[in-house]
């Protein structure tokens, strides 16, 4: 089982939680098992066509996906997922 | 016990150290010959003139710094003060030292100077600055010529809010010479709870008159530019190209793309963070030295109302200090040029967790601003990237303002 870092805004659907334990051998699995546990997380990542939205991050330990192989990008038990989104917070 | 007067201990260490001239001396610095000039006058004469190149070691610290400067005992070392005589006695303790082949200028600096051969005026910081400088200037990454840096620098900060607060407070102290501050909003009774440059009695004032109000209060030395604007793709090119570097410290995405494009179009480093509820993130997006951009990072914006804002979602009133803190602290290194920054890394923070972790940002070979074949050269309609469709139908959400400081 990975672990995958919930943002802030996430945290709704997760009850909060920070980080939670998924199983998947790559990152669209690990959505999909996120989803399966917690519903509504996909639709937050994804697009449509199920690709991972262009203003989410999606990391596996400090690499971005998009530099690797994206949703296909292979996850291990020891991996840590991290998805960052655009923030745009700081003035107001 | 036997003594010697001044005069007869002077005459003997004229016999014991070896002495060159100043024409020695100049044909050995022209010729880049490997010899460290140390010059051991006081403070005052080293700043009315001294020899390029050279060290400054006043006598009383001689012994002290030396080894910072020449580790190795054989390096070559010659000793300068005004006249010849003082050199003597510091070649004398150098000797004593251990090292081997140490020189006295004869002469000293009046000789080199009655030479006709350059030297140099430093500017100088005045006994205030000194003083007020002295925890900086006594660090070898800062020193009196890091300290003039600052001081010569000028800096945008974009938002005069909860990220601009503590970055402006920092940045002045530190002693940066000119701060600029874009904010078209005034301060809110809802803003104190973070926003520190601000205090009660200027609520409903302008934030750009209350930061510089806060920031006289702090440092004179520093020139406050108040730009009590709206940044559009219109004034970004004027405002921001008065400036060093830029300090990203908005609320809201078509500002973000807006100074994202304007910096790497003008060639400036940019300093960018975000704060939300108990989590920051903050980088350096520096295009001028093959660093990525905020496109890199975020090829697209959000639509609107899909990611919250502060004034919905919440923010810890301590979180943007400690983010906006980290980016007065890239922004000076980027000026003095110390240290790794935060280029290519995505540093992010959850006060809850109390967790610091940091993510690789790729530079992206196909960027439409900062690729080596760029689509986007010039600034275009933010609100309408980011997909907001006009001016009359802005809700106040932050996440769906216009490029208007909130």
């Amino acid at each position: 089982m990975a672990t995958v870092r919930i943002p802030s805004p996430l945290r709704r659907y997760t009850n909060g939680q920070s980080k939670v334990e998924s199983s998947g051998a790559n990152i669209n699995e690990i959505i999909e098992s996120l989803e399966a546990q917690y519903p509504g997380v996909k639709a937050r990542l994804c697009d449509d066509s199920g690709q991972i939205k262009r203003y989410v991050n999606v990391f596996v330990n400090d690499e971005e996906i998009r530099t690797l192989q994206g949703g296909d990008t292979p996850v291990g038990d020891k991996d840590e997922v991290s998805i960052i989104p655009a923030m745009a917070g700081g003035q107001s | 016990m036997s003594y010697l007067t001044s005069d007869q201990l002077m005459a003997k260490l004229r016999r014991e150290i070896k002495e060159i001239s100043v024409h020695e001396l100049a044909r050995k610095m022209d010729g880049g010959e490997n010899v460290t000039l140390v010059d051991i006058r006081g403070l005052e004469e080293w700043d009315q003139g001294n020899i390029k190149g050279s060290i400054h070691i006043p006598r009383g610290f001689l012994e002290l710094q030396i080894e910072r400067h020449a580790p190795n005992r054989d390096q070559p070392i010659a000793v300068i003060c005004a006249g010849g005589v003082r050199s003597l006695l510091g070649a004398r303790d150098l000797e004593a030292l251990g090292y081997t082949n140490v020189a006295s200028v004869a002469g000293g600096f009046n000789s080199w100077k009655n030479g006709g051969y350059n030297f140099v005026v430093p500017r100088i910081m005045t006994n205030e600055q000194r003083q007020r400088y002295s925890r900086h200037t006594i660090m070898p990454e800062v020193g009196e010529e890091g300290q003039l840096k600052l001081l010569d620098s000028k800096v945008l900060i974009i938002g005069a809010g909860g990220l601009g607060s503590p970055t402006a407070i920092y940045l002045a102290a530190a002693g940066v010479g000119t701060i600029g501050i874009v904010d078209f909003d005034v301060v809110d009774t809802s803003n104190l709870q973070r926003q520190i440059i601000h205090k009660l009695e200027d609520v409903d004032k302008p934030k750009v008159e209350s930061a510089a109000r806060s920031i006289a209060q702090l440092n004179p030395d520093v020139k406050v530019i108040g730009h009590r604007t709206q940044l559009t793709s219109h004034n970004a090119f004027d405002i921001i190209s008065q400036y060093d570097l830029v300090i990203n410290g908005s609320d809201n995405f078509p500002t973000r793309y807006l100074v994202n494009d304007a910096c790497v179009i003008l060639g400036k480093p940019l300093v960018d963070a975000s704060i939300f509820r108990f989590e920051g993130q903050v980088t350096v997006f520096d295009t001028t030295h093959d660093g990525p951009c905020y496109r890199c990072l975020y090829p697209d914006p959000p639509p609107p109302g899909e990611v919250p804002s502060c004034a919905e979602g919440g923010v810890f009133g301590v979180l943007p200090g400690i983010i906006g803190s980290l980016e007065a602290v890239e922004a000076i290194k980027l000026i003095l040029g110390q240290g790794t920054t935060l280029a290519g890394r995505l540093l992010t923070y959850d006060a809850l967790e109390a967790e610091f972790r940091e993510m690789k940002v790729t530079k992206d070979k196909n960027c439409p601003v900062c690729s080596e074949h760029p689509t986007v050269t010039e600034l275009i309609d933010y609100n309408q990237f980011c997909g907001i469709p006009s001016v009359e139908h802005l809700s106040t959400n932050g996440a769906v303002k216009q490029p208007a400081l909130a």
